[in-house]
């Protein structure tokens, strides 16, 4: 920088201000330092006259920072006089003349260990809300399900087989290559260990029933809240930031009816599909470790397994499978409306559907281990 | 009189989607500290006109100096110099939605410039001060705020850094005629007192009566008429013509011609 942009000359007690250079955005940095460095003169000054000949360029950031240097003074009753600013800047002096009267709204200052506790409350409150909101969701449901029972014309067939198409159809490459690795390191892991007690074979029980009762059906599932659950959070939530929803619910359409339903009953048929889909390519890469590996031929392979397994292990599976899509279309949809208007929210509201789901999908599976305990199956 | 040079100058350019082609070899000047409004029917390219001066849309052809610099041939740091020297208004605001609407305005601040927060405070209170906001609304989120609110916001960010061009695309779409008046003179005092070049897309043919020093009209992917309103009112343009003198333009005219 040649020139300076404030220098300051104490005549008697009269302080002279001479301003130079660029008053511009760019210099804003230097210009707040000198103006607060002038501004620790004030005490020894009567009166202050400035002037800004010497200035060729100006803009808001330095008109509002000689009337920062300004107020200084006639806050403290003294008199500040400003000349030599070009006639056409004078507008924006005169504009920046009444900006910031008032004082800026002072942020709250809290405690942080109140703050810590009131965060702790707050998040407690909202494990209940959502509780609540997941309840409220199985209800609106249940009552479009009613509503389209009885007119089963209302009920959306084109959309549903679209949801279809999405959900079960294209999630197929992915789930069998998904089970079939899993079922693959199963079978491994079974034979590596039996090995050291000569009893490779019951790695083919371990693989049958883990994969049937558990696996099969956990692993697909915590697949689809992760390709489809958030997909349906991302997708109402834009909805309902671009007003989509509002507009469905003017029409006369229940959202719930319309776009909801669909999907929920979508996932219920296609968990259900896709876990057995994915038990079978566990099954297959299992059988196909245990010969490449395990040296057991597939022939042994399947009367081992036709041993093992038997349908009530399958039956468990399956069961469980559409309580679980159950479970993820409901969090999936109740945390989609539950956006508001930022990107940000969007994002969080996916995220929180997809750990939610997971999370509620495992402790599903965990009661219905208790209930088949119970109940002998 | 020599003419100062232009702060936009547009020669040639072609810009097209596919086999489409949108703007078709169009020359333009944006004089400095005025205020240009460009219009044209829906799909004549007005939009695509700004998103190529700005560099948003790639050209096939022709040359944009913008404040003397081509975007094409200018290297990264000169780029964003310039950018640092024009505000844009985007149609629907283009606020981050989840910053504050301070947070907003300060945000090119913080990027580009080395101040203080408190300097920072107060200039952003000052901006919105500026386009007829309080410093209360500074603390809302762009979802909280109305239409107007939302563009006076999004006109203070774009006035953020102090810029010598400003774009505007349809500042007074969605606006009820009051506040759309409102912001044309808005724009109007900010243009006079912050000598700044407006660059401003528009359909609102108030605007183009109460805030615009000239109007440029495309129409086939050309500039098919320039000028202060006078000479929109005598041009023989077909669609020139329709839209000045049709029901709305019309009325408008006669106020003007009886003024």
């Amino acid at each position: 920088m040649g020139e300076a942009l404030l220098t300051h000359k104490l005549v008697g007690e009269r302080l002279e201000l001479a301003a130079g250079g660029s008053w511009t955005a760019p210099h804003a940095g230097d210009l707040e330092a000198a103006v607060e460095r002038v501004a620790g003169e004030a005490p020894k000054a009567k009166n202050v006259s400035i002037d800004m000949g010497g200035v060729h360029e100006f803009d808001t950031f330095g008109a509002w920072l000689l009337e920062r240097l300004t107020r200084h003074w006639t806050a403290a009753g003294r008199e500040a006089v400003v000349v030599g600013l070009p006639e056409h800047d004078l507008g924006l002096l005169e504009e920046m003349h009444g900006v910031n009267r008032e004082a800026p709204p002072k942020p709250e200052r809290v405690n942080p260990i109140v703050a810590s506790l009131a965060a702790f409350g707050r998040g407690g409150a909202a494990f209940g809300r959502n509780l609540l909101v997941f309840a409220e969701m199985l209800g609106a449901v249940g009552l479009a399900l009613g509503r389209v029972i009885m007119k089963p014309r209302d009920y959306r067939l084109t959309s549903t087989v679209h949801q279809l198409d999405r959900v079960a159809w294209q999630a197929v490459p992915i789930i069998l290559l998904i089970t079939f690795l899993i079922g693959a390191i199963i079978s491994q892991q079974g034979i590596f260990h039996f090995r050291k007690f000569g009893a490779e074979l019951y790695s083919v029980d371990l693989v049958g029933i883990l994969v049937l009762r558990e696996i099969g059906v956990l692993i697909v599932a915590i697949m689809v809240a992760g390709r489809s659950g958030s997909s349906y959070t991302a997708e109402l939530g834009s909805m309902k930031m671009r007003e989509e929803i509002d507009a469905l619910r003017t029409m006369g359409f229940d959202p719930v009816e319309v776009l909801i339903l669909p999907r929920i009953l979508v996932l219920v048929v296609a968990l259900p599909i896709l876990a057995f889909i994915g038990s079978m390519a566990a099954l297959y890469g299992g059988g196909l470790v245990a010969w490449l590996y395990g040296g057991l031929s597939p022939d042994i392979y399947i009367a081992r397994l036709t041993d093992a397994i038997s349908l009530t292990h399958f039956k468990v599976g399956m069961i469980k499978a559409p309580f679980m899509g159950l479970v993820i279309g409901i969090v999936a949809c109740a945390e989609g409306l539950r956006v508001k208007g930022s990107a940000e929210s969007l994002g969080i509201q996916t995220t929180n559907s997809v750990v939610e789901s997971i999370f509620l999908v495992i402790v599903l599976d965990g009661l219905f281990a208790i209930f088949f305990a119970s109940i002998g199956m | 009189m020599s003419e100062p040079s232009p702060a936009i100058k547009v020669r040639d350019l072609v810009v097209g989607f596919g086999d489409q082609t949108v703007l078709n070899h169009l020359d333009l000047d944006v004089r400095a500290a005025e205020i240009l409004g460009v219009v044209g029917a829906s799909g004549a390219g007005k939009s695509v006109l700004l998103r190529t001066i700005i560099g948003l849309l790639p050209r096939r052809h022709g040359s944009i100096e913008v404040l003397g610099t081509d975007l094409a041939h200018a290297d990264e740091e000169a780029r964003r110099a310039l950018e640092r020297r024009w505000g844009i208004l985007f149609q629907q605001g283009a606020l981050f939605s989840s910053l504050t609407a301070k947070q907003n305005i300060q945000f090119p601040m913080r990027e580009n410039l080395d101040i203080s927060q408190k300097l920072m405070d107060e200039m952003a209170i000052a901006k919105l001060e500026m386009v007829g906001l309080t410093p209360q609304d500074g603390g809302k989120f762009p979802s909280e705020l109305s239409g107007g609110m939302t563009k006076r916001v999004a006109l203070a960010r774009a006035l953020a850094l102090d810029p010598e061009i400003l774009f505007l695309d349809e500042p007074t779409s969605g606006l009820d005629p009051i506040s759309a008046g409102d912001f044309d003179e808005l724009i109007r005092t900010l243009q006079q007192t912050l000598e700044i070049t407006v660059f401003m897309v528009t359909h609102d043919l108030e605007s183009l009566y109460t805030a615009c020093d000239r109007i440029a009209v495309l129409a086939d992917g050309k500039v098919v008429a320039d000028g202060p309103i006078p000479v929109m009112l005598e041009s023989e343009h077909p669609w020139v013509r329709a839209y000045f003198q049709g029901k709305r333009g019309g009325m408008l005219a006669e106020r003007q011609i009886g003024a």
